[in-house]
């Protein structure tokens, strides 16, 4: 072996041993400031951790774009069928007076609301897009009480890392870490475009999270948990979009 | 031409990655194949055009009475990692190119270059299928990687950053400049499509240059052994 080609392998070498140890130290860093999703695992673990952890360094506090009245779609595309069975139907024909919301988990005091309860804080509305992962999106005014305003009022523990949030749809749960659960634009609405909230739109009540793609916006609400430790969810990826193959983060 | 190993390197996985991109990016267009102008759309407007195909959700009009398989889900894992890899990977090569002389003495065109007499000289040996010289780049070959390195690649990113919800939070201008997040994924259909047709004109290039001895000096290093300049 000549010097030249023992010179380099020992470049490579300390190059090589300086990069895996700063790796080891980035995966510490970002485990402790909250900047890998839960499913990191597998074969796309690193592009998604990459993208969420550039996420929340960059996008923690930004407000998703508000739009005049004059955007709002004049045909906003109500993805899928609502529930067919029995309970919703129910539900359906008493207008929805006595749909339940539960919160709990980390909180100082679980509780249920009824939507004539939710609608008695402070509302908020606000006119956001919203896009399908397919590539189609349409823009409406949303209208429904800050997700923070509810977790306020039960009494979130300081140990609390996510809400867990389950549809009255079985398939349909999802959850997202305490930055989305407590931004101002994260809402549990109930009112569209100046009127309930249409069926086919989720209602009686949908979680808008507006820096997310539409699949984290799950209809028909039944359920918050908020929890630190989303193992204990499913098959423990966070939500049942990756179970299904998708990203559990959907701010791309 | 001789190429460094960084320049070799970066080629090889921006390839890859380039491949992984088109591959997922026809899965992910094929789930709405409908494009529209503007911030919004959705099957129930009238679409700015729509691709002749079958889609692969039912909920997409395509005249067609057969949905194809949903490969959605993986196909959006791979490509934001192949684009993650995709722009490191550019950044390293640019860096490279720009300190080590090579954007200008490779890529940038020579003093007189621009002259119209050089301009209708490089389009005429082109058009007569002249094969180019080994040794460094003609004008058109020149152009040709500028425009991919310097404007085709800055509009994909731009115009897929442009369609992320959460960053458009952060830097709204990303996705106004460009009249909409419809418009951005409009404009990255089509900017995709250049790069695929610089992708093929570049293979069918090098074969024409000779195959086995430009794929030779892209993997070693080492330059043909037939005689250059011809």
């Amino acid at each position: 072996m000549s010097d030249l080609s023992r010179r380099k392998l020992i470049t490579a070498g300390l190059a090589g041993a300086a990069g895996a140890s700063g790796l080891a130290v980035a995966a510490g860093l970002a485990k402790r400031y909250g900047l890998i999703p839960p499913d990191h695992g597998g074969i796309y673990g690193a592009g998604e951790t990459l993208t969420y952890a550039a996420h929340r360094l960059l996008t923690r506090h930004s407000l998703a774009r508000e739009f005049p009245r004059s955007q709002i779609s004049k045909n906003p595309f109500p993805n899928g069928e609502p529930p067919q069975d029995e309970d919703f139907k129910r539900l359906e024909k008493g207008r929805f007076a006595d749909w339940r919301l539960t919160v709990d988990g980390m909180v100082a005091r679980p509780a249920s609301f009824s939507l004539a309860e939710l609608k008695s804080y402070a509302s908020r509305s606000q006119i956001t897009h919203l896009a399908c992962e397919e590539g189609w999106s349409f823009i409406a005014e949303w209208t429904g009480v800050p997700l923070s305003q509810v977790l306020d009022a039960v009494g979130i523990l300081p140990q609390a890392r996510y809400v867990v949030y389950f549809s009255i749809q079985r398939d349909w749960w999802d959850s997202v870490d305490m930055a989305d659960a407590l931004h101002p634009q994260t809402l549990l609405t109930y009112g569209m475009n100046g009127a309930e909230l249409p069926v086919g739109h989720g209602g009686p009540l949908r979680l808008r999270v507006p820096r997310q793609l539409g699949y984290k916006n799950v209809k028909y609400i039944t359920r918050l948990t908020v929890t630190d430790d989303l193992k204990r969810f499913g098959r423990g990826l966070g939500s049942a979009s990756p179970e299904g193959g998708y990203a559990w983060y959907a701010g791309i | 031409m001789r190429h460094s190993a960084l320049i070799r390197v970066t080629h090889w996985i921006t390839t890859l990655c380039f491949l992984a991109l088109l591959v997922s990016g026809v899965e992910i267009v094929i789930s709405h194949p409908r494009f529209y102008w503007g911030e919004d759309g959705n099957v129930l407007n009238p679409p700015l055009f729509k691709l002749p195909i079958p889609a692969s959700r039912s909920s997409v009009p395509t005249g067609y009475l057969y949905v194809l398989p949903d490969q959605n889900g993986w196909s959006r894992y791979l490509h934001f990692q192949a684009a993650w890899l995709a722009v490191l990977t550019g950044v390293l090569y640019i860096i490279h190119i720009v300190f080590s002389g090579y954007l200008r003495r490779d890529l940038l065109p020579r003093e007189g270059d621009l002259s119209w007499r050089a301009i209708s000289l490089a389009i005429a040996n082109h058009i007569r299928f002249k094969r180019p010289s080994e040794e460094s780049y003609n004008l058109l070959q020149r152009i040709t990687y500028l425009a991919v390195i310097f404007v085709l690649f800055p509009l994909v990113i731009w115009t897929g950053l442009a369609m992320s919800p959460a960053f458009v939070s952060a830097v709204p201008v990303t996705v106004t400049a460009l009249g909409g997040q419809e418009s951005a994924r409009t404009i990255h259909f089509f900017v995709s499509l250049f790069l695929l047709l610089f992708l093929v004109v570049h293979v069918a290039m090098v074969c024409r240059a000779g195959f086995t001895n430009r794929m030779r000096a892209m993997i070693t290093g080492r330059a043909g052994t037939d005689r250059e300049g011809m």
